[in-house]
């Protein structure tokens, strides 16, 4: 479903990403951990076309197609779905209505009809239990005045509607109380199907308890050094990211 | 059909048949460019005013004479030459104007369809000669009816001086006098027509009235005044423009506006206002100096002014509210666009004179491209206002790097038992929005309107329902290709 290679990534003259190499499968779901600014948010972005980011070298397919010649939209009508580590506030726009408008400009895409607000209104139901959400959140502007796991949660909310094939979630768990977390990891779990695959960045193997990943990769000054099954997260969690770029260096 | 309404349709076809008669007798008579005693005169005659109105205006033109043009806002444009301007241009014969709407400029009609206004509606419009305007005369007759069981006058204001001179008298002047500034002096001078309307003590006027039902002759628009009386009590909602930007030959504008409000009436006036903008070259810009306020004279009584604007090269507007009756009521609610190069320099004054007065004003300006929007607002607490308050909210969108925003809040307050309060804020549309919009897969355009309408929410809540959609259209329009 993905295949990135050899990718390099500068900003302001800075290089991030110095030669990433990753393959995700449809059905799969990957767990990237690294040290705060190894390049996990930038992969991230990247990915989802954020425009700031110099390519420097590389290239990414993403359902045979060249994903960096896809813009923002495009990508996200084609099933990329970020779940944003800070998500943005948009004052006065109301929660739902933006889903709405996001979800239409999706299935316009695909040359799907359009939902009128009652059939919109019915699919989201669902998602509302299934996330715990709560009533006012839907009616308030997106993400404005939104608790830090509130905003989380809504992220996740709209990854449940709008249903992509390639979800990333850039710490999604951060912020999260136990409950909420459960509650989360939950709705990402629903998501997982064969056609489907997720790339979780995360700091902290808990989430991992919950949602099982099939590889973990550690992503340490902007490289892949290592990569194993869901052992490598219980690994570094034991170890720490010295002794791992250690043993990787050896 | 039954009988009775088709006669009254006959019957308005003839009136129009009648007005198009007397445009034809008056067409050798336009007067060319300047202005002095005898073409006031000439104007007052030819409107077979009596002589008080005649007076009226002469004194207005001496006044006029005196005064400067006023250069403290916040706007540029090249001198203005009142003597270059025709004054009394008789009503263009329909033959003059476009054959069809081929003849149009086709930027127009793109808008016109984007804005999704019917090919007849679209024809009015842009002046192309129309033969008969048959559906809308039979709305604008059932219309009077059904206004005329209420005791509403509604009407252009020529006919008002003819047929209630007692009210105009009473009333014109009453609350932007003559000498208020220079633009109202000259409109003073040399109006040509507008609406009247009053609501008789305790009714509601049973619709929204528009001078959209009204046709209005052709050409009136350069200096229309416009005069709305609420006797006790009574309630009405007035609609000014459309969102159709009208094709119009005249650069300067100005329009005066008076409300006048008695013991417990309302008056609720919006405008959706969206000049013809030019053609693609920007030819043809209106320039909008327009004098608007009301007065709340009697208690408990409640003016609200919402206003749309966008469209016009340089608008120049401040709709205020005198407030003078006890425990009476003023508010202002304002969405102000200025995209391409338009400047915008608008704002309200609220004057608080009775016990108890209260004012509210939300203003939201959108600038975008190189647009430069200004809020000029002033509040004012006289030393009777006691226990007046007002709240003031100013917010200030800019999309862009190359458009302006400012804000010049004064307040003059002489009353220490009042009460204001204040918040402006300036905000952009972040890249990060925008980029979270897109991710979520909608088109950057749909993103700059949706996050436009959320901005201006609190305003579109004011305006009849039917007209908040049409100008949330209107905005979506105006904004199109304006980004970047
Ligand atoms: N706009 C920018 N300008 C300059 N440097 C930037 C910019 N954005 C990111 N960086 C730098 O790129 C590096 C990688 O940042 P990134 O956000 O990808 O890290 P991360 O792995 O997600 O970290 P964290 O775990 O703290 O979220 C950091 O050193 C960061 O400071
Ligand atoms: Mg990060």
């Amino acid at each position: 479903m993905l295949k990135i290679e050899n990718l390099h990534v500068s900003i302001g003259g800075n290089q991030i990403l110095k030669g990433i190499n990753l393959e995700v499968k449809a059905g799969e779901t990957h767990a990237i951990m690294g040290p705060n600014g190894s390049g996990k948010s930038t992969l991230a972005q990247v990915l989802a076309g954020h425009e700031e980011y110099e390519i420097t070298d590389g290239k990414i397919e993403y359902l045979s197609k060249d994903l960096l010649g896809m813009d923002i939209e495009e990508r996200a009508c084609e099933g990329i779905f970020l779940a944003f580590q800070y998500p943005v506030e948009l004052p006065g726009v109301n929660n739902t209505y933006f889903l709405k408008s996001a979800l239409n400009a999706q299935r316009k895409y695909r040359g799907e009809k359009e939902m009128d607000a009652m059939e919109f209104i019915d699919l989201i139901g669902d998602k509302i239990k299934l996330l715990n959400l709560n009533d006012s959140l839907l009616k308030r502007p997106v993400n404005e005045g939104f608790s830090g796991g509130e905003k989380k949660r809504n992220e996740i909310f709209q990854m449940a509607v709008l249903e992509p094939k390639l979800a990333l979630l850039d710490e999604t768990d951060s912020g999260l109380d136990i409950d909420a977390l459960r509650v989360v990891a939950n709705g990402i779990n629903s998501m997982r199907k064969e056609e489907n695959a997720i790339i979780i960045v995360t700091h902290y193997q808990r989430l991992l308890n919950y949602i099982v990943p099939d590889f973990v990769h550690v992503l340490v000054d902007g490289k892949i050094i290592n990569s194993g099954d869901k052992n490598l997260a219980l690994e570094l969690e034991e170890k720490g990211y010295d002794r791992i770029v250690e043993e990787a260096k050896a | 059909m039954n009988p009775d309404s088709e006669t009254e349709m006959l019957k308005g076809f003839a009136e129009q048949e009648y007005k198009y008669g007397f445009v034809t007798n008056i067409e050798s008579d336009t007067l060319p460019p300047g202005l002095n005693e005898d073409v006031i005169k000439f104007i007052s005659n030819k409107k077979g005013e009596p002589k008080w109105l005649t007076d009226w205006r002469l004194k207005a033109y001496k006044i006029w004479l005196k005064m400067k043009e006023p250069h403290w806002a916040n706007i540029e444009y090249p001198p203005i030459d009142y003597q270059a301007i025709s004054y009394f241009s008789a009503p263009k014969n329909a033959a003059d104007g476009p054959k069809s709407l081929d003849e149009v400029d086709p930027e127009l009609i793109k808008t016109y369809n984007k804005l999704g206004i019917p090919l007849e509606e679209q024809e009015i419009l842009a002046g192309v000669a129309v033969d008969a305007v048959f559906d809308s005369m039979s709305v604008a007759t059932t219309f009077k009816d059904r206004l005329a069981e209420k005791g509403v006058i509604f009407c252009s204001f020529s006919e008002a001086v003819k047929e209630h001179p007692e009210l105009i008298k009473k009333y014109m002047g009453s609350v932007v006098p003559q000498s208020d500034n220079f633009f109202a002096a000259l409109n003073s001078a040399v109006f040509t027509d507008g609406s009247f309307c009053y609501i008789p003590p305790n009714t509601k006027c049973p619709m929204e009235l528009s001078t959209y039902f009204r046709i209005n002759e052709p050409n009136t628009g350069q200096f229309e005044r416009t005069l709305i009386v609420a006797d006790k009590g009574s309630y009405v909602s007035y609609l000014e423009g459309c969102t159709a930007p009208k094709r119009d030959e005249n650069q300067l504008h100005a329009a005066v506006v008076e409300l006048v409000a008695l013991d417990d009436a309302v008056i609720k006036y919006s405008t959706v206002q969206n000049w013809y903008p030019g053609d693609k070259n920007g030819k043809g810009g209106i320039y909008n100096f327009v004098t608007k306020r009301g007065a709340c004279r009697g208690k408990s009584s409640k003016i609200t002014w919402t206003q749309v604007e966008t469209g016009s090269a340089i608008t120049w507007k401040y709709p205020s509210c005198i407030l003078q009756g006890d425990n009476s009521t003023g508010e202002f609610y304002s969405v102000a666009l200025s995209a391409l190069k338009q400047q915008a320099d608008t704002g309200t004054k609220m004057i608080h004179l009775g016990k108890n007065t209260k004012s509210t004003i939300i203003s939201k300006g959108i600038s975008a491209a190189r647009g430069q929007n200004t809020y000029r607002g002033q509040v004012m607490i006289k030393k009777s206002a006691e226990g007046a308050r007002n709240y003031s909210q100013c917010d200030s969108l800019l999309i862009g790097n190359k458009c302006g925003a400012h804000t010049f809040p004064y307040l003059d307050v002489r009353n220490t038992k009042s009460h204001i309060e204040h918040e402006a804020s300036t905000s952009k549309i972040g890249e990060d929005q925008m980029f979270y919009c897109k991710q979520r897969g909608i088109s950057e355009e749909d993103a700059i309107n949706l996050i436009v309408n959320g901005f201006c929410k609190e305003v579109f809540r004011e305006l009849p329902m039917e007209f908040a959609v049409e100008a949330q259209r209107l905005l979506e329009v105006s904004l199109e290709g304006s980004v970047g």
